[in-house]
């Protein structure tokens, strides 16, 4: 093993990989893989997306990420679920999450909301000295909420707009506000601040199997939600994420507008005759239905 | 003058349900039902198994009567509704709802110590659409947004569009649906909800005894 040579600060990741053999080998397969899929040609029907000028690489790398996922990712969750007992399990996610709130509490701050920081900061204290190193969650318990801030989300409330949506590879969608978050959350990790090389690649990797633990519930009810997978994830990332950037309370949005274009229940021969408010004549066109909310906004 | 006011106590007496439930604050209503349905659900092993006949009974029974679901099914299909017969309405209704069902169905087993939380509404009087903003608190972990969106109608308010997590149902549905229609017509679209709601349901039968 070269292990030693990796003792020091650690190295971008195209090095470490070009400097053996193994890797590149694997990194090539993967390359290959990524730019064969990267053609991948849009379902039919499917409207140009403003938000989603990349749509073509992005759904090829989508494709990928499952493949990845099928074949790596959700076996590996379903043996750690089923290997792992759950006290073990949920005490893991504990000391993730606390070591979350670490971020959560300085991207609060950030985003200028000291109170937040604060409750989030406590959070911390009390389940590092009580909670044995973030083992419990004794603070949820006293009744300090927990919160998710990411860099991405300080970034928003900056006024930074999301920008194109963009797949990555294997951590799946973000945008290139989200993307730069991501970046700036990696770094600041505090799983980082360990010395020792196999105990922080040790926690990255158990911390990654821990978190698609979590979601195999989730993929359950996620099956058959979509129509068409790819559009579903993203509307529903980028909506999701204007509305954490918003803490849940978003502006609305100019098309936001839900009766704009649709005939109303009076067209219909229903017997239940809703009163409904009489419609705006908007002499604006009703946005085609494909349409998605202007990237500018937040 | 007597017999205006029999005649005001009866139409009281007769209507007072009704009028009830029209007085009620969407704030209310969606706590009374958030509770209601929590409370049932909490309380059924087959519901929480998902058993679609029992989850079928809770939504049509408790659920359906708050909302307007011809509205919601309208504002999904977006700008093609005109243009649906009255036929084809009534079956995009039908496999949207079924849809809909399965996929909350999924979610029935999670179903624990959830509590909802109400936030304060920020509305006039007057107003006949309002945004009702609520969370599910849960013992561990971040709480849930859950908003809705009501109209008030002559027997109480009625939801025709939900928020969870930051995701607006109706929103999310024109885009999927509208990539149907555009590229197979509103029969296309059908055809594809009803043979992915079909792959489903055989798919629940094969894999437990539940469905006969």
């Amino acid at each position: 093993m070269t292990a030693p040579l990796d003792r020091h600060a650690p190295r971008p990741a195209v090095r470490r990989a070009a400097c053996r053999p193994g890797r590149r080998a694997a990194a090539a397969v993967a390359a290959a893989t990524l730019l064969s899929a990267g053609c991948a040609s849009l379902p039919d029907g499917a409207q140009r997306n403003a938000a989603d000028p990349l749509e073509r690489v992005n759904r090829g790398v989508f494709a990928f990420n499952d493949a990845l996922d099928e074949a790596v990712a959700r076996p590996v969750a379903r043996t750690y679920r089923a290997v792992v007992p759950e006290l073990f399990r949920a005490s893991f996610s504990n000391v993730f999450s606390n070591l979350g709130d670490v971020l959560t509490s300085a991207n609060q701050l950030l985003q200028g909301k000291p109170l937040l920081a604060l409750s989030d900061a406590g959070r911390v204290v009390i389940n590092t000295i009580f909670g044995f190193g973030g083992l419990a969650d004794v603070a949820s318990d006293l009744g300090l909420e927990k919160h998710r801030e990411d860099f991405g989300q300080t970034l928003g409330r900056w006024g930074a707009p999301p920008g194109p949506y963009i797949v990555l590879p294997v951590f799946g969608p973000s945008s290139v506000r989200d993307g730069v978050g991501y970046l700036v959350d990696l770094n600041t990790d505090p799983l980082l601040a360990l010395n020792d090389l196999y105990w922080r690649r040790g926690l990255f990797g158990l911390r990654l199997v821990n978190t698609r633990e979590q979601l195999l519930d989730a993929e359950k009810v996620l099956q058959g939600i979509a129509l068409d997978r790819y559009s579903f994830i993203r509307d529903a990332y980028l909506s999701r994420r204007r509305s954490q950037v918003y803490d849940g309370d978003p502006p609305p949005l100019p098309e936001e507008d839900v009766d704009a274009g649709t005939g109303d229940a009076s067209s219909n021969p229903g017997p239940a005759a809703v009163p409904t408010p009489p419609a705006p004549a908007s002499p604006v066109a009703p946005a085609p239905a494909g349409q998605p909310p202007a990237p500018a906004a937040r | 003058m007597m017999k205006r006011l029999f005649a005001w106590l009866m139409a009281a007496a007769f209507f007072s349900p009704l009028a009830a439930a029209a007085q009620e604050t969407p704030n209310a209503l969606i706590q009374r039902l958030s509770t209601d349905v929590l409370d049932r659900i909490k309380a059924d092993k087959e519901i929480q198994a998902g058993n679609p006949r029992r989850v079928n009974e809770l939504v049509d029974n408790v659920v359906m009567p708050h909302v307007n679901f011809q509205r919601m099914t309208a504002l999904a299909v977006g700008r093609h509704w005109r243009a649906a017969t009255p036929e084809q309405q009534k079956q995009l209704m039908n496999e949207f709802r079924t849809l809909l069902l399965r996929t909350y169905s999924g979610a029935l087993s999670q179903v624990g110590n959830q509590q909802v939380r109400l936030k304060p509404l920020r509305a006039n009087d007057g107003d006949n659409e309002v945004i009702v903003r609520s969370e599910v608190v849960q013992p561990r972990g971040e709480p849930v947004q859950l908003d809705y969106r009501m109209e008030r109608a002559s027997d109480g308010w009625k939801i025709y569009d939900v928020n969870v997590a930051g995701v607006w149902l109706v929103e999310t549905y024109r885009n999927q649906f509208g990539q149907e229609i555009q590229a197979k017509g509103i029969d296309g679209l059908l055809k594809d909800l009803s043979e992915k709601n079909r792959s489903f349901e055989q798919g629940d039968g094969a894999a437990s005894p539940r469905r006969s």
